[in-house]
């Protein structure tokens, strides 16, 4: 007998991507009965279902941004554990995008298929690197699918940022960073380049920065970015880092720092234009997804025939992966958007 | 190409003018020679490539990528050599970097044909940033937000003269700038431009504050009417004849009817107006012609250029620069009977008796015409710059309406969280409906001090109904006394008007604003030109 291929038993529907032979969904969109959850961020990690499996940091993650979750039974995976989950295998697969993200591998009458999340190929100081998990169908991202996106290397992109900083000690470099995964990523890049100076944040980073700590993902010395005196610029920021979340850095919040140059580090300032509209002086291009040339690469690696995509730039993907010999085909799944971190 | 494109990859999200210059004087410190004065060049835009057009990037990038990624990629980024910049698949090279020099010389002496094979060479040693600073520096229009002015500023600071020293030799200069650069170095002389048709730095006027005119002695002061057209200098030397603006901009070429009646020698300080059968029509015509590389033969016609002279600093090679004002007015007045240069007058000088005489004639100085009157020192040499106590404009006071704040926008760099820019409206009725209405007269972003705009930035958080990315609607209930020189009619608004010089005069917190201006009350405050050339009563 041949085995199934997943096309016959993993299916679409409007609350996401359900194993049938498991009974249940891999981030799904909506609140269901059993979910397996590649990662913390919002988009794929929604509150209100009735059993969540995932990794111990992921459901860390998930209890302190969604709150105590009555009834919710969890179980934690460590990566590579497998688990049987109805009629399938389940394991659970680095995948580099942020602490304890991981790829879903089901294995059902020895057809397998891994369901990424979203990922990324470089090595990341604040979690563990992709694991190339040979596939049938591997589901991928395309968050940077176009040919246009080609991160630089961010320890580069990190020695700019501390160029800059020399230039202007005058100055506060604010770096917009997306509270999970970004923030901390940012911060063991510099630790690594020598930046060993107290690295200022805004408060709605600490909590998650604490969680990484207590993950065993040391972080250095971390302050709250707190005002001075009615709100004026704080002078002890001048030649600082401070880190905020996107939203606050060009708005009032920034106004207690002393002539900020604003920097964003995002895999979007790649385009001048994006980088120009949102009044960034000084873009980062660190991304926490898979450039264009990684995600191809990632297909050739994992040597699946056929690639699935859920969200992102689909079109441009599966042109390219076409050319390259792959089936690929489009999920169009609608709900996992860009949380503004990319 | 390293230096280069990362000045320009810094300079193109730089909002600051200081910062910019900071990093251009940088530059120029530490770029080697041919190289800064090839940026140089850029930057003012003096660098041409007329063989390498768009198209050729274009099927350039069709040598390397899928043409449906590349159209779904340009698509996106919305700029063509940024795309191809980005897209561009690395093969390994040998090759090092091309400098700025290379590519600058290379490319002037490539064939058409053969530009491509050249670039395509320089493509694959080079970064993302280098490939997107090569490909701009090619197609031109760099857009990095650098003015010629300040890239001369940034020269200036750099070799530590005056920026008008910079700009007297500027136009006797040709790119790579080697001399220039020498002389800023301390490493040559100053370039000897005597008999080069340069611009000369001109004297410029303080404007006249309310509460200086009490002390100021009227009676060592010529008075004459302060146009409303723009400044500029008529330079014709060893045969070659320059028009400049003010800042040193040389717009001769859309000039022609000015230019080409100039058959004297000299340089000439006046004024630039649009003046149809001896009348001076007001500003916006002279806009029409502002900013264009050349005039077709319609806007000849319609809208003649005209130059109201009012000083001399050359007569010939005779430099008069250190005559007083009034021998240089004598000079001036002999300069006009011999030559009778053609679309030229000379603006009348303004009799008066004292002080109470002037002010009423700046009081009655509103036409399309002039906007007030200029004072000018008897004894006063023409220096350049602003020197203090020699030139006054004493403008006529501004118009006012009260209007409704509609719609704030976040300014930039330093106000970058305060909704700091402002459009507002007047009130009228519905052409169809008959309801009141607000429709948009303008928008300022000056005129309040820094109290005022965080208590406006609050106010404007607080009433907001929309928001359109960085603009914010808001609820017609805060009124501004507006603050402007002039008001015309204006087919491209639909108010049917435009201010000149907006700003915000007081904010009306008390004012309700159904209580606000109509436009109709704008409309009335609309002038005519008048005729030119028999104001001197």
């Amino acid at each position: 007998m041949t085995a199934p291929h997943p096309e016959t038993w993993v299916e679409v529907r409007p609350q996401g991507l359900y194993v049938v032979p498991g009974g249940f969904y891999v981030d799904p969109l909506r609140a269901v009965d059993r979910a397996v959850i590649t990662h913390g961020h919002s988009d794929h990690a929604r509150a209100g279902h009735r059993a969540v499996m995932a990794t111990v940091e992921t459901l860390a993650i998930m209890a302190h941004r969604l709150g105590d979750q009555p009834d919710q039974a969890t179980r934690a995976l460590a990566y590579g554990e497998v688990v049987r989950v109805g009629d399938v295998a389940v394991s659970l697969h680095p995948a580099g995008h942020v602490l304890g993200s991981a790829q879903v591998c089901v294995e059902y009458e020895g057809s397998r298929i891994v369901v990424s999340g979203d990922y990324k190929r470089r090595a990341d100081p604040t979690c563990a690197a992709f694991v190339p998990v040979p596939c049938d169908v591997f589901v991928t991202e395309a968050t940077f699918g176009l040919p246009v996106f080609r991160h630089p290397d961010d320890r580069a992109e990190i020695a700019r940022l501390l160029d800059s900083v020399r230039l202007f000690p005058e100055r506060c470099h604010v770096v917009g960073v997306y509270s999970l995964g970004k923030a901390q990523r940012i911060i063991g890049l510099l630790r690594e380049a020598g930046w060993d100076r107290p690295i200022h944040a805004h408060g709605a980073l600490l909590p998650m920065c604490a969680l990484y700590e207590a993950h065993g993902v040391s972080l250095g010395d971390l302050r709250p970015a707190t005002a001075g005196a009615k709100g004026t610029p704080r002078d002890e920021f001048k030649g600082g880092i401070v880190l905020a979340p996107p939203s606050a850095i060009i708005d009032r919040w920034a106004r207690r720092l002393p002539d900020p140059v604003v920097c964003m580090a995002s895999g979007w300032m790649r385009v001048r234009q994006r980088a120009r509209q949102g009044g960034v002086e000084l873009p980062l291009v660190i991304s926490d997804h898979a450039d264009w040339d990684e995600l191809l690469q990632t297909f050739d690696d994992v040597g699946a025939p056929e690639i699935w995509i859920t969200h992102g730039r689909e079109e441009a993907l599966m042109h390219a992966a076409s050319a390259r010999g792959y089936r690929a085909r489009a999920l169009a799944l609608v709900g996992y958007e860009d949380e503004g971190g990319s | 190409m390293t230096p280069f494109s990362q000045l320009l990859d810094r300079l193109i999200y730089t909002p600051s003018r200081n910062t910019k210059l900071a990093l251009i004087v940088d530059y120029f410190r530490h770029a080697p020679d041919p190289d800064r004065g090839w940026a140089l060049a850029a930057l003012t835009g003096g660098l041409a490539f007329p063989g390498v057009k768009a198209g050729a990037i274009r099927d350039l990038a069709m040598r390397r990528v899928d043409p449906v990624l590349f159209q779904w990629s340009y698509d996106y980024v919305g700029d063509l050599a940024e795309t191809t910049a980005l897209i561009w698949p690395e093969r390994r090279s040998n090759r090092a970097w091309p400098t700025l020099g290379e590519v600058v010389e290379r490319l002037r002496t490539t064939a058409r044909a053969d530009a491509p094979d050249v670039i395509e060479e320089w493509l694959d040693p080079l970064d993302a940033t280098g490939r997107w600073a090569l490909l701009k520096l090619i197609t031109g229009g760099l857009r990095v937000g650098v003015s010629a002015r300040l890239a001369k500023v940034a020269l200036a600071e750099y070799g530590g003269v005056e920026a008008t020293a910079i700009e007297e030799v500027w136009h006797g200069l040709e790119a790579p700038y080697g001399e220039l650069f020498a002389w800023l170095d301390g490493k040559g002389v100053r370039p000897d431009l005597e008999d080069k048709p340069v611009f000369r730095p001109p004297m410029l006027a303080h404007p006249l504050e309310d509460d200086e005119v009490e002390a100021l002695d009227f009676d060592t002061f010529l008075a004459e009417w302060k146009w409303d057209g723009i400044r500029v200098q008529v330079v014709s030397r060893g045969g070659e004849r320059r028009l400049y603006s003010r800042t040193g901009d040389d717009i001769g070429a859309a000039f022609p009817d000015v230019l080409d009646h100039v058959g004297f020698e000299a340089v000439l300080d006046g004024e630039l107006l649009v003046v149809v059968d001896g009348e001076v029509r007001p500003f916006n015509e002279l806009q029409q012609r502002l900013n264009r590389k050349t005039v077709t033969a319609a806007m000849l016609r319609r809208h003649p250029a005209f130059v109201r002279l009012y000083d001399i600093l050359f007569d010939g090679a005779e430099d008069l620069r250190a005559l007083s004002m009034l021998e240089r007015r004598g000079r001036l007045e002999a300069f006009f009977r011999r030559e009778l240069p053609s679309r030229m007058d000379l603006s009348p000088v303004v009799d008066f008796a004292g002080r109470d005489e002037l002010e009423r004639l700046r009081a009655g100085a509103r036409d399309g015409a002039t906007e007030g009157l200029m004072l000018k020192r008897r004894d006063a040499p023409y220096v350049a710059g602003r020197p203090k106590g020699l030139w006054y404009k004493w403008k006529r006071g501004p118009l006012t309406v009260d209007a409704v704040l509609m719609y704030a926008q976040r300014g930039h760099g330093r106000r970058s969280s305060f909704y700091s820019d402002y459009t507002f409206g007047a009130w009228r009725d519905h052409p169809e409906t008959g309801t009141p209405e607000l429709v948009p007269v303008g928008k300022a972003y000056f005129g309040f001090t820094d109290d005022e705009l965080k208590l406006l930035d609050k106010w404007v958080r607080d009433h907001t109904v929309n928001r359109f990315g960085p603009v914010r609607e808001v609820t017609h209930a805060l009124v501004f006394e507006v603050a402007f020189d002039s008001i015309h009619r204006s087919p491209r608004h639909k108010s049917g008007v435009a201010m000149r010089f907006p700003r915000i005069a007081r904010i009306r917190w008390d004012k309700p604003a159904a209580e606000a201006d109509r436009l109709e009350t704008l409309e009335g405050m609309i002038l005519r030109g008048r005729p030119a050339a028999d104001t001197s009563g």
